[in-house]
């Protein structure tokens, strides 16, 4: 189920609540090592909530989150701490510290995590943000630039420790196009480089057939994963209406209509 | 993280610089370059570059184990800080993934304005920027004040969109939330001015007079001074992080493009709110504070309850308690005002937030001290 790939991710019968409402029941996954891999679905489908739960932030009503060998679900919170470092996470809004500058915020996971000098954090603070296209702006506060800037310097602030897994929390959303391929290529450089595994949140139908190797839809309705696989595969393969109808951008039944 | 290569023996990262024939430059990487080493300096490698401007640097990092983003990081800048001394570099050889990202971040040049040359100050520019930024508060303190005074006439003749519910809303935050905290302060400052009285009073053999003190030291001044600064800490706070906080957000943004006027819809209902359950606190931590004089009375100096509360009724006069109520209007109006200013004066980060709640507190409580000051000069000038 994960393209050949060495199981990096396992997820196992996942359910996931706010109070008696489920949200979503019984999802099962696995994400390949070096998978890029994208959470699929329309608004309100869970999407970022099981992001969210993947990475602590809430936990689930059942299930278990097994990344490799460790078993994230049950494991304790200084182990979930280890092992987040190795985590770079980027949210929706940017969710930069606002009373930093982008090099602050960047340096910050480098300067409390790591052994390197001070240059050392600033070659690496100036390379992440040259990589998001930000060279330059380092001393410039979150609330000077504009709401896309704001989204790379926090994909930048993600990538800052190298990490082995990234999930991002539709990334491209507000970029323009230009942006929005350059961060595809970025993705697929980090995947190859540096042998990260890439879990994305995205409704970006051009990213998600340019860089997706594998990814689930969810849908809000029957409140479970309705589809697996490449993408790519599933567009041309699947037989359910939802999962074309979500691929084709809603062409395809209007074209039934029509 | 390191990449394909296999993990050798603890190889060090290492450089080493070589000048070749035809005016160039060669430098050899060999060695593990990830997070866990120690990197080379790069400042030995420019001074030797700037000395001896070789027209190409030819980066040859075939000998390069591992690697990781501290090795791209290090090759980025070596090339920038040689396009600063005018020599190119020329990355012929390195391993294929850190050449695709260093093109990756060389795609989107540097907008050559884009740096913050933070300008110093001169000490009389600095000065002069002071002073006027008193001003500039100053003037900015009386236009909202016009603003609210506006809202407050458009209420009045019923053009205003101000909610009443939220008026209700914001009396029960501000006015029957606090009680706790008025009853727990007032008693005690009550307990505080009969203690403070009745060590000199009782000298005299006229105990009794602790009633009288307490009375119209609460009914006069301390009532309303105490509700005012619990409303200040408690209640302009909050209001100045509330109204910031939607700044930040755009919220406060969202309704002015809606044509609401944020000042009657936000700060007119919370103006309003105060202006109301003062004077109901004040009354009420009167009471309080009578009740911690009587309690130090039955307790330290032997005045029965009721003994006290008939020289407490004969103290007091109607003009007392009036001053009392009056002024809590206006402290509750000051709070108020000082919140939602401080809120809406809010900048665009978190810690401007906090700023601005700091800012209230600070602003209503100088204002209130001195709007009591102005009282007892004007009281004491017409003789009430």
């Amino acid at each position: 189920m994960s393209n050949g790939r060495p199981v990096h991710i396992r997820v196992r019968n996942l359910t996931i609540a706010f109070g008696s409402y489920v949200l979503m029941r019984d999802v099962n996954f696995d994400v390949g090592h070096g998978d890029i891999f994208v959470i699929m679905g329309g608004s309100g489908c869970g999407k970022s909530t099981l992001l969210r739960t993947m990475v602590g932030l809430k936990e689930p009503a059942r299930g278990e989150i097994i990344y490799g060998d460790f078993n994230f679900t049950n494991a304790t919170e200084e182990r979930r701490e280890a092992f987040l470092r190795r985590c770079g996470i980027s949210y929706q809004g940017g969710a930069l510290w606002s009373s930093m500058t982008l090099a602050e915020n960047v340096a910050l996971p480098l300067a409390e995590f790591t052994s390197y000098s001070a240059e050392e954090i600033r070659r690496q603070v100036g390379l992440k943000l040259a990589l998001v296209g930000l060279r330059g702006f380092e001393d410039y506060y979150p609330s000077q630039i504009s709401g896309g800037m704001q989204k790379r310097a926090a994909l930048a602030r993600a990538m800052a420790l190298d990490p082995e897994i990234l999930f991002f929390d539709e990334p491209s959303a507000g970029l323009d196009p230009i942006s929005s391929y350059r961060l595809d290529r970025l993705i697929l450089e980090l995947r190859d480089s540096l042998q990260a595994t890439v879990m994305i949140v995205t409704h970006e139908l051009p990213s998600i057939f340019n860089i997706a190797s594998n990814g689930i839809m969810l849908d809000a309705e029957s409140r479970t994963m309705i589809a697996q696989g490449d993408p790519k595969v599933l567009a041309a393969t699947s037989k359910d209406p939802k999962v074309i109808e979500f691929l084709s951008r809603g062409q395809e039944r209007a074209d039934k209509h029509a | 993280m390191s990449n394909n290569a296999t993990e050798t023996a603890e190889s060090r990262p290492r450089v080493a610089a070589q000048r070749g024939g035809e005016n160039g430059y060669l430098i050899r990487f060999s060695g593990d370059w990830t997070g866990k080493h120690r990197l080379p300096p790069v400042e030995e490698l420019l001074t030797d570059i700037g000395r001896t401007r070789p027209h190409t640097v030819v980066v040859d990092a075939r000998g390069v184990g591992a690697w990781d983003s501290s090795f791209v990081g290090f090759i980025f800048d070596l090339e920038a800080r040689c396009a600063e001394l005018k020599v190119a570099l020329e990355r012929g050889s390195l391993p294929a993934g850190a050449g695709r990202l260093i093109a990756l971040a060389d795609a989107v040049p540097e907008k050559a304005d884009a740096r913050v040359v933070a300008a110093r100050d001169g000490f009389f520019a600095a000065l002069g920027e002071k002073t006027t930024s008193i001003t500039d508060a100053g003037a900015a303190l009386f236009d909202f004040l016009g603003l609210l005074a506006i809202a407050f006439g458009r209420f009045v003749t019923g053009r205003a969109r101000t909610r009443v519910g939220d008026i209700f809303e914001q009396m029960q935050v501000c006015g029957a939330d606090a009680l706790a905290i008025v009853s727990l302060i007032s008693f005690l400052v009550g307990v505080i001015l009969a203690f403070m009285g009745a060590v000199q009073l009782e000298r005299f053999g006229a105990s009794i007079y602790v009633a009288d003190l307490v009375a119209i030291g609460m009914l006069r001044e301390m009532g309303a001074m105490m509700t005012a600064i619990i409303m200040a800490g408690r209640t302009g706070a909050a209001f100045a992080a509330q109204l910031g906080s939607m700044k930040v957000a755009q919220e406060i943004d969202a309704l002015t493009t809606m044509g609401i006027s944020p000042v009657e819809f936000l700060c007119l209902p919370r103006v309003l709110a105060l202006f109301l359950m003062m004077p109901i606190l004040c009354v009420y931590s009167d009471l309080l504070g009578i009740g911690g004089g009587a309690f130090i009375g039955a307790v330290m100096l032997h005045v029965s309850p009721s003994a006290y509360f008939h020289e407490t009724m004969s103290a007091f006069t109607m003009a007392d308690f009036t001053i009392g109520v009056v002024k809590a209007a206006i402290y509750g109006v000051l709070v108020g005002f000082a919140g939602c200013l401080r809120g809406f004066e809010c900048g665009d980060s978190s810690s401007a937030v906090g700023f601005a709640a700091t800012s209230a507190v600070v602003t209503s409580i100088v204002m209130v001290v001195v709007a009591c000051g102005i009282a007892a000069f004007v009281l004491n000038l017409v003789g009430i």
